[in-house]
C-alpha cells in the first residue's frame, strides 16, 4: 500500500487577512493572534482531505500530532498513524522540518504540506528532492509552484498520484524576505527545488491553459538555443530548470540549478561562477547571457542571478541577453521585471523584450 | 429542455454481415466492360454482406446518433456553422459537375473551367484582390500557400534574410504552424487591453528580420481591429508582407475588403464563409488571393479566358510560380457549392449575411452580459462583430464548474457546444458564433440555456458535471480519441488483435 505523509502548518495564512503579508517568525504569529487573525490552514487542509477519503483510493496516511495532520485528518473522517511530538498551540519551523525528515524516514511516497512559501522552504532545506511533495494551498505567499491550484485539486492529484501514479517534475520553491514585504520591497530568493507530481489539468497548466507538458517545451527551447550558439563565444548560463535544459541538450549533466555557469564551444567552461570570474573573461571574449524568469514575479535579471552583476549587463549589452521561457510560465507571468542595482540600466531593459519560448519561436513581452 | 438524443446500441457494418446476403442486383443491361489495369484490380473486395433495408437501417440509426447543423444550432466560434443551402448540394451532385474528371481534356471540361474562372473573379471583387488560386483544399493549407507566396516575393527581391513571421497571441494555432512548416521563426505580439494588437509591441517586433504578419480581421475574439491601417504601416514600412487569415471573413463580407486594409494575401475558407459543408475532416477548399505584385507567384495552373477563340484553358506557363501545391486544380465539388451560394446571395445579400450575423452576435452578447457567472475579458464597450468570447471565468471562481463543463451540459439542451479554451487569452474562453443562419427565438433559447446551466450550478452541480446524458454517448476519452483513431474497419482488427 502507498503511503501518503501529511503536515500542516497551522499558522500558514494567519497574517494574510490581517494585512501581515506572512506568517513567518514567532512575533509575527502573536501580532496576527493579537490582530484577531484566526487559523486558515486546518480547515483549507480538511477540505483536501476530505475530497481524498471521497475517491476512495487505497493509501497508509502518515502524520504529525493534534492541529498539524492528526486532528484534521481525524475531522475528515480519515485514519491516520501519528509519529512524533510538539507542543500543541505553539508549533514552529523546526516542527515542520522534523517532521519532514521524519516521513522520509518512514518512507512514504508523497507528503502533502499545507502551508506557504515558508513552510515550503522549510520542508525542502530538511529533505531536498528526496521525497515528492505537493502544497494544499493555505499560506499568504504562494510563489513556489509546488502548490495545487486549490485545496480541492491538491487532494485530485494525490489521489491520482497514488492510484495510478503520474510524471515528476522540478518546481521552483521560492521564499520572500517578508521583512522587506512589508515595507513594500519585493526581495525573492530562489530556495531550490521540489519533486511534485506534474498534473496538466489541476497543477497549474489549465488555469494557464497549458499546451503540453513543461519539460518538452523545455526541451524545445534548449535545441533552438544550442542551435543558435556560435563557436568562440561564451554563454553565460543564469539558474533555473529551462537553462539547465540548454546545459542538458550539450550533454553537460552537472550544471548548477541555482548558480551560472560559463559554456564554451558547446563544452562547460566553469561550474556556478561568480562577478569575478565573469568580469576576467568579458575581457578576453564575447559574451552572451542566458536567463529565464524567476518566479512568479517574473525578475529576468537582478533576482536570484546576482552574479550577473549590472557591471557585466552593461558590458555585454541587452542584445546579448537572451531570456528563455516556456509558453506555460509565461503565462503565470505577464511581464517581466529586471531590477539591477541600476537603475539606468533597469530603465533600458522596459518596453518589449524577445523571449523564447520554443523551437524558432518567440514572443514580444514587456518588461516593466 | 426537452431533448434526447437516439441511442442506438449499433454493432459496425461489418460485424452485420452474413455471407451471402445481397442487397439489389442491378437489372439493367450490363455496362460496357472497362478497362481497368490489371495492377488496379483487387482478388478480394471484404465488403460486408448486407440486404438493403439493413443498409438503410444502419446508416439512418447512425445519423440519428449524430448531430450536425441540419439538427440544431451550432455555435462554434471561429468555424462559421452556417446553414449549408441544399440547392447548393444538388447543383454539385448534378452529373455535369461530379461525373467529370480531371484527365479529361480541356476542351470537355469547358463549363467546369468557366465555373472555376467566375468563382475566381467573385473572390478577388469580395477580398479586393488582384488575382485568387483555387488550389489549396483547405484553410491551413491556404495559410501554407501564402507563406510559400511570401518566401517567393522575398526571394524576388533577393532579401534572405527575413525569416520571422509575426503572428498576435489570439492568432488561430495553424497560423503559427503554417510559418513553421514554410521554414519561418515565429514571433507573437501579445494583445493590449481592448484585445487587440499591441501597436507599440509590433513596433518592437518588426524588423530587416520580418517576412510577414499573419493577422485575422475581425481577430478570434470577434473584434475588429481598428488600427489596421497603423499595423499594415508598421509591418510594410519593415519591409514585411501582411497576410490575412480568412476566417472571420463572415463579420465583414461587403462593408469592407482585406484589400483595402492594405492586405497582400488573402485567404478564403470557402467551406466556412460560402456555406459548403464542413466538420469531420470532409472536403473544404482555401483558396489564396494576392495583390497585383504577388500574381506572378500563385500556384499552377490558372484558370484563363481567352475572348478571341472563346476558350477556357489551365495555364502552366507562369516561371515565376512557386508551382503545384495540390494533385489537380482544387476540391471541384466544393467550387460549385460555392459558387452556388455566391450566385444565390449575390452582393446585397452577401451584405445582409454579415449584417444579420454581426447581430445575432450582438444580441447574444447584450443578453448574456446581464446573465451571472460569464463576462467578458476584452472590450465589452462597443459592438463586436459575427463572434463574441465570453470566460466562464465567475462560474468556475464560485461554483467550479468550468468552461468545459458548460459546453458539456449544453449538448443536453440539442446545442452543439460554442468553441471553448479558445482563444487561449480568455480564460474558461467560450467562444460564440450564432452566424446570420439563427432566428431570434433560436438565440434566446440558448441564452436562457447557458442561464439556466449558471443556475444549476449552484443548485446542482454534479448533473453540470455529469453532462451530457442526453446524448447518444456521453464522456469521451477525447484524449485518447485524439491520440488513437480507430477509423476504419481494417484499423479496428488491427487494435483488437493487439
Amino acid at each position: 500500500m502507498k503511503k501518503l505523509g501529511l503536515i500542516i502548518n497551522p499558522i500558514a495564512g494567519m497574517g494574510g487577512r490581517v494585512g501581515l503579508k506572512g506568517t513567518d517568525g514567532a512575533d509575527t504569529v502573536a501580532k496576527a493572534l493579537e490582530l484577531g487573525a484566526d487559523t486558515v490552514s486546518p480547515a483549507r487542509a480538511v477540505e483536501t482531505l476530505g475530497g481524498l477519503k471521497r475517491v476512495g483510493v487505497e493509501f497508509e496516511l502518515i502524520t504529525y500530532p493534534a492541529e498539524m495532520g492528526a486532528a484534521e485528518a481525524s475531522e475528515a473522517g480519515l485514519e491516520a498513524r501519528v509519529i512524533g511530538h510538539i507542543t500543541s498551540g505553539k508549533t514552529t519551523a523546526e516542527d515542520t522540518k522534523h517532521a519532514a525528515r521524519e516521513m522520509l524516514e518512514q518512507g512514504v511516497d508523497l507528503i502533502l504540506i499545507a502551508g506557504g512559501d515558508g513552510t515550503m522552504s522549510d520542508v525542502i532545506e530538511a529533505i531536498g528532492t528526496q521525497v515528492p511533495i505537493l502544497g494544499i494551498p493555505t499560506g499568504v505567499k504562494m510563489h513556489s509552484a509546488a502548490f495545487a491550484n486549490t485545496p480541492q485539486t491538491a487532494g485530485e492529484v494525490a489521489a491520482r498520484f497514488l492510484s495510478e501514479g503520474l510524471p515528476l517534475r522540478e518546481a521552483e520553491v521560492m521564499d520572500i524576505d517578508e521583512e522587506a514585504y512589508r515595507e513594500n520591497r519585493l526581495v525573492a530568493k530562489l530556495k531550490g527545488y521540489a519533486q511534485v507530481p506534474y498534473e496538466p489539468v489541476m497543477m497549474q497548466a489549465t488555469k494557464e491553459g497549458s499546451t503540453g507538458y513543461e519539460l518538452a517545451d523545455q526541451k524545445a527551447i534548449a535545441r533552438w538555443v544550442v542551435e543558435s550558439m556560435e563557436r568562440g563565444r561564451i554563454y553565460a548560463l543564469g539558474p533555473g530548470t529551462t537553462t539547465r535544459a540548454v546545459a542538458e541538450e550539450l550533454g553537460i549533466y552537472n550544471s548548477t540549478l541555482l548558480g551560472v555557469d560559463l559554456i564554451e564551444n558547446y563544452k562547460l567552461l566553469a561550474r556556478d561562477t561568480n562577478e569575478q570570474h565573469i568580469l576576467e573573461v568579458i575581457e578576453k571574449k564575447p559574451i552572451t547571457i542566458i536567463v529565464s524568469p524567476i518566479g512568479r514575479q517574473g525578475f529576468i535579471l537582478g533576482r536570484g542571478n546576482q552574479q550577473l552583476s549590472s557591471v557585466i549587463i552593461k558590458r555585454v549589452g541587452k542584445e546579448n541577453v537572451w531570456v528563455l521561457a516556456t509558453p506555460n510560465k509565461l503565462k503565470a507571468t505577464h511581464t517581466l521585471k529586471v531590477d539591477t542595482d541600476d537603475a539606468k540600466l533597469d530603465r533600458e531593459f522596459r518596453g518589449y523584450i524577445r523571449v523564447i519560448t520554443g523551437y524558432r519561436q518567440t514572443c514580444m513581452i514587456k518588461v516593466v | 429542455m426537452n431533448y434526447r438524443q437516439a441511442r442506438w446500441v449499433e454493432p459496425l457494418i461489418f460485424e452485420l454481415s452474413k455471407p451471402g446476403r445481397v442487397g439489389w442486383a442491378s437489372p439493367e443491361k450490363p455496362r460496357e466492360r472497362i478497362n481497368v489495369p490489371k495492377e488496379l484490380l483487387r482478388e478480394k473486395l471484404e465488403l460486408p454482406e448486407l440486404s438493403e433495408p439493413e443498409v438503410v437501417r444502419h446508416y439512418t440509426r447512425l445519423s440519428q446518433m449524430n448531430y450536425g447543423v441540419d439538427s440544431g444550432f451550432y455555435p462554434l466560434g471561429s468555424c462559421t456553422m452556417k446553414y449549408n443551402p441544399k440547392v447548393c448540394e444538388e447543383l454539385a451532385a448534378l452529373e455535369t459537375a461530379s461525373c467529370i474528371h480531371p484527365h479529361q481534356a480541356e476542351e470537355t471540361v469547358q463549363g467546369a473551367l468557366e465555373l472555376m474562372y467566375r468563382l475566381e473573379r467573385c473572390l478577388a471583387e469580395v477580398a479586393g484582390v488582384a488575382r485568387v488560386s483555387l488550389q489549396p483544399s483547405a484553410g491551413a493549407h491556404g495559410e501554407f500557400v501564402a507563406m510559400l507566396l511570401t518566401r517567393a516575393y522575398h526571394k524576388s527581391k533577393r532579401d534572405d534574410k527575413r525569416n520571422q513571421v509575426i503572428v498576435p497571441d489570439s492568432a488561430h494555432g495553424t497560423n503559427p504552424a503554417s510559418a513553421a512548416m514554410a521554414g519561418y521563426e515565429v514571433v507573437t505580439v501579445p494583445s493590449n487591453a481592448r484585445g487587440r494588437v499591441d501597436l507599440k509591441a509590433l513596433k518592437a517586433a518588426v524588423s530587416e528580420r520580418s517576412a510577414a504578419l499573419m493577422l485575422t480581421n475581425p481577430n478570434t475574439l470577434g473584434l475588429f481591429e481598428d488600427q489596421i491601417i497603423n499595423i499594415a504601416g508598421v509591418v510594410h514600412d519593415a519591409g514585411g508582407l501582411l497576410f490575412y487569415d480568412g476566417a472571420n471573413l463572415n463579420g465583414i463580407l461587403g462593408k469592407t475588403r482585406p484589400g483595402d486594409m492594405d492586405f497582400d494575401i488573402v485567404h478564403f475558407n470557402l467551406h466556412k464563409t460560402f456555406s459548403t459543408p464542413h466538420g469531420g475532416g470532409g472536403p473544404g477548399a482555401g483558396p489564396v488571393g494576392v495583390q497585383k505584385e504577388l500574381e506572378k507567384f500563385l500556384p499552377v495552373p490558372l484558370v484563363e479566358y481567352n475572348e478571341k477563340r472563346g476558350r477556357y484553358s489551365l495555364d502552366y506557363d507562369r516561371p515565376h510560380s512557386i508551382g503545384k501545391i495540390k494533385g489537380f486544380y482544387g476540391n471541384f465539388g466544393v467550387f460549385v457549392k460555392a459558387y452556388a451560394y455566391l450566385l444565390l446571395m449575390g452582393a446585397e445579400g452577401l451584405n445582409e449575411v454579415t449584417d444579420a450575423a454581426v447581430l445575432n452576435a450582438n444580441y447574444i452578447m447584450r443578453k448574456l452580459l446581464r446573465v451571472e457567472g460569464y463576462e467578458l475579458k476584452f472590450d465589452a464597450s462597443g459592438p463586436c462583430k459575427h463572434e463574441v468570447v465570453f470566460s466562464a471565468e465567475p462560474l468556475k471562481r464560485e461554483t467550479d464548474i468550468w468552461a468545459h463543463f458548460v459546453a458539456k451540459r449544453l449538448l443536453d439542451f440539442g446545442m452543439h457546444a460554442p468553441t471553448y479554451y479558445f482563444p487561449p487569452i480568455v480564460p474558461e474562453a467560450l467562444m460564440i458564433e450564432p452566424t446570420e443562419s439563427e432566428s431570434k427565438e433560436e438565440l434566446d433559447r440558448f441564452v436562457d440555456a447557458l442561464k439556466t446551466i449558471a443556475e444549476e450550478a449552484k443548485s446542482d452541480p454534479d448533473r453540470v458535471r455529469s453532462a451530457p446524458t442526453a446524448t447518444a454517448i456521453g464522456r469521451l476519452d477525447e484524449v485518447k480519441a485524439s491520440r488513437q483513431p480507430i477509423l476504419s474497419w481494417r484499423a479496428y482488427r488491427k487494435s483488437a488483435k493487439e
